[in-house]
């Protein structure tokens, strides 16, 4: 029996309140790329990676007609780099040819983004973990497309403060090598506790060794339609809050299901996983900030944020995971600053500080993403404030991340745009008491006591 | 039987129903249920449609389903039924 009603709801999701997929991302493992000639390493990868995702962007378009469901971004993951470039490259400037090769795959394949410029060093760093470390600055400059992220500490192994230390270092380098694009270049960097080996999101996607040879992960979207659920709920208490957001979280994970076994069907690929997540873009109606405000705080910042957030990630975990066969990534809701309009302007008026946002990475799936700082911030000051967000990550066991851009040339309250769909953000405040001889101690910190489960 | 949702919306006027059933039957597509309303001076139709014997493939019928909707000063748009199916059962 045909139901009209539901035909409606669903094209009103997509139409009126921003549903869409945001990602199809397809992890392709290069492991079976490894050389130890450079060029040589160079042109397997362009051609492993040109050949599996050859019609990744096709078979996106033609689901998305199909369906009539947007697709907005089509994506490529790959192993972490400093895996598959340790036997090959002497140092940074060889690795900065592999990230051109990935920048120039990505172009050949139609993808926005490609990610796996990474390196996984929550005990200790490798050469090859160093030398792509210290190449970062330069590959993120020189390139368009690639992204990095460094996993630099997990609840199974504690953290690796020398690479804390070195990254931030590293962070404001980059900052300064793109310093004629509001220092774009960390945007496209991530620092990462216990991040996952499945993640479609970028900046942080990577496809890890432990994904099979060529996989798709799909990341789902729809703040709008968890809002608008919200708006038809008003008044009700957190037992009728908690059971809207899940039935809407259901229904949304419903199309990245349907997506994702479509998208590994045609291409071929093994079906990876869900990743259940509220990813908003910085147009009105697709904001978390908003659903954090529909839930009761006047502005996202004030008191109750951290509680109104931690309801709304649970019930989103609730109500997607019956959905999907295989849920994994980050799965949960994002609070990225210049990504949505309703965190921007909370920061705007003065109700979203750093130190909110870093409480409220303790009960999101993220962590401190795309947050604009001073372009003056000492590096030990980024490393303290990576320690902080790994520390979270840590002791409760969940993935947190650093994502941070101290715009060079910009101050407290500058408008900083890192262009397209990386959006806008006011720089924000940091707090200027010095952390330089924490962070000068280095060595690694021992793994948390609750690591011990054997 | 592969289905289809057929979504109509715009300013009513005369021969909106008879242009789109004109056009399905020509390109084979069986319909099996129609819902039609007008609110406002607007017409909205779905219709359910088999198109497991269409004569061309499925981009062909949405590019010209969406001509002939200009046309007519209406959006015309298909979808397969798949989606509104998984979103809403289980």
């Amino acid at each position: 029996m045909a139901d009209f009603k539901e035909f409606l709801e669903t094209n009103s999701m997509i139409n009126s309140q921003n549903l869409d997929v945001r990602t199809i991302t397809m992890g392709i493992s290069l492991l079976d790329c490894i050389d130890n000639d450079i060029e040589k390493l160079c042109n397997n990868i362009y051609t492993k990676i040109t050949t599996k995702a050859l019609n990744l962007v096709e078979v996106g378009k033609q689901i998305e007609r199909e369906y009539g469901i947007p697709i907005v971004n089509k994506r490529i993951s790959v192993t972490p780099i400093a895996l598959i470039g340790a036997a090959a490259c002497k140092g940074p400037e060889d690795f900065v040819k592999i990230a051109k090769a990935l920048d120039d795959s990505a172009k050949a394949t139609g993808v926005n983004f490609i990610g796996g410029y990474s390196a996984l060093c929550s005990k200790g760093m490798t050469k090859a973990d160093n030398d792509l470390i210290n190449s970062i600055p330069e590959a993120l400059a020189v390139t368009e497309r690639v992204c990095s992220s460094i996993n630099v500490a997990s609840t199974k192994h504690g953290i690796n403060m020398d690479a804390v230390a070195l990254l931030g270092r590293k962070i404001k380098e980059a900052a300064v090598k793109t310093a004629h694009g509001d220092s774009y270049g960390c945007s496209k960097l991530v620092v990462f506790c216990n991040a996952p080996d499945d993640n479609p999101f970028m900046a942080g996607a990577f496809c890890g060794v432990t994904e099979a040879d060529c996989v798709i992960n799909v990341g789902v979207s729809g703040p709008g339609v968890v809002k608008k659920a919200l708006e038809e709920a008003k008044g009700q208490s957190f037992e009728g809050l908690c059971e809207t957001i899940k039935k809407a979280a259901f229904k949304i994970t419903r199309v990245g299901q349907l997506v994702a076994k479509e998208a590994a069907e045609r291409l071929n690929a093994s079906f990876g996983i869900v990743d259940l997540s509220l990813a908003p873009t910085p147009a009105v109606g697709d904001s978390v900030a908003e659903i954090l405000e529909e839930i009761g705080v006047s502005t996202a910042g004030a008191p109750g944020t951290t509680f109104a957030l931690a309801i709304l990630n649970d019930q989103v975990k609730k109500g997607g995971v019956m959905a999907s066969s295989f849920v994994g990534g980050l799965s949960g809701a994002f609070i990225p600053v210049s990504e949505d309009h309703g965190m921007i302007e909370a920061v705007e008026k003065g109700a979203l500080t750093l130190e909110k946002l870093e409480a409220m990475t303790c009960v999101c799936s993220v962590g401190l993403d795309m947050i604009a700082i001073p372009g003056d911030t000492e590096d030990t000051t980024i490393s303290g404030i990576i320690a902080d967000e790994m520390a979270i990550g840590m002791v409760n066991q969940k993935t947190t991340a650093v994502r941070i851009i101290p715009v060079i040339g910009k101050k407290v309250g500058d408008m900083a745009n890192f262009g397209g769909l990386l959006g806008y953000a006011p720089v924000m405040p940091v707090n200027k008491f010095s952390c330089a001889a924490l962070i000068e101690r280095g060595g690694r910190v021992p793994a948390p006591i609750h690591s011990f489960k054997n | 039987m592969k289905k289809a949702i057929i979504t109509v919306v715009g300013k009513d006027k005369v021969g909106i129903i008879a242009g789109i059933c004109t056009f399905l039957a020509k390109e084979h597509v069986n319909i099996l249920d129609i819902t039609q309303t007008i609110v406002d001076g607007y017409f909205n139709m779905m219709m359910v449609v088999d198109l497991a014997g269409m004569v061309g493939n499925f981009n062909e019928l949405q590019s010209e389903l969406g001509k002939l909707g200009e046309g007519l000063g209406v959006m015309a748009s298909v979808q397969l039924e798949e989606i509104f199916e998984r979103m809403h059962r289980l």
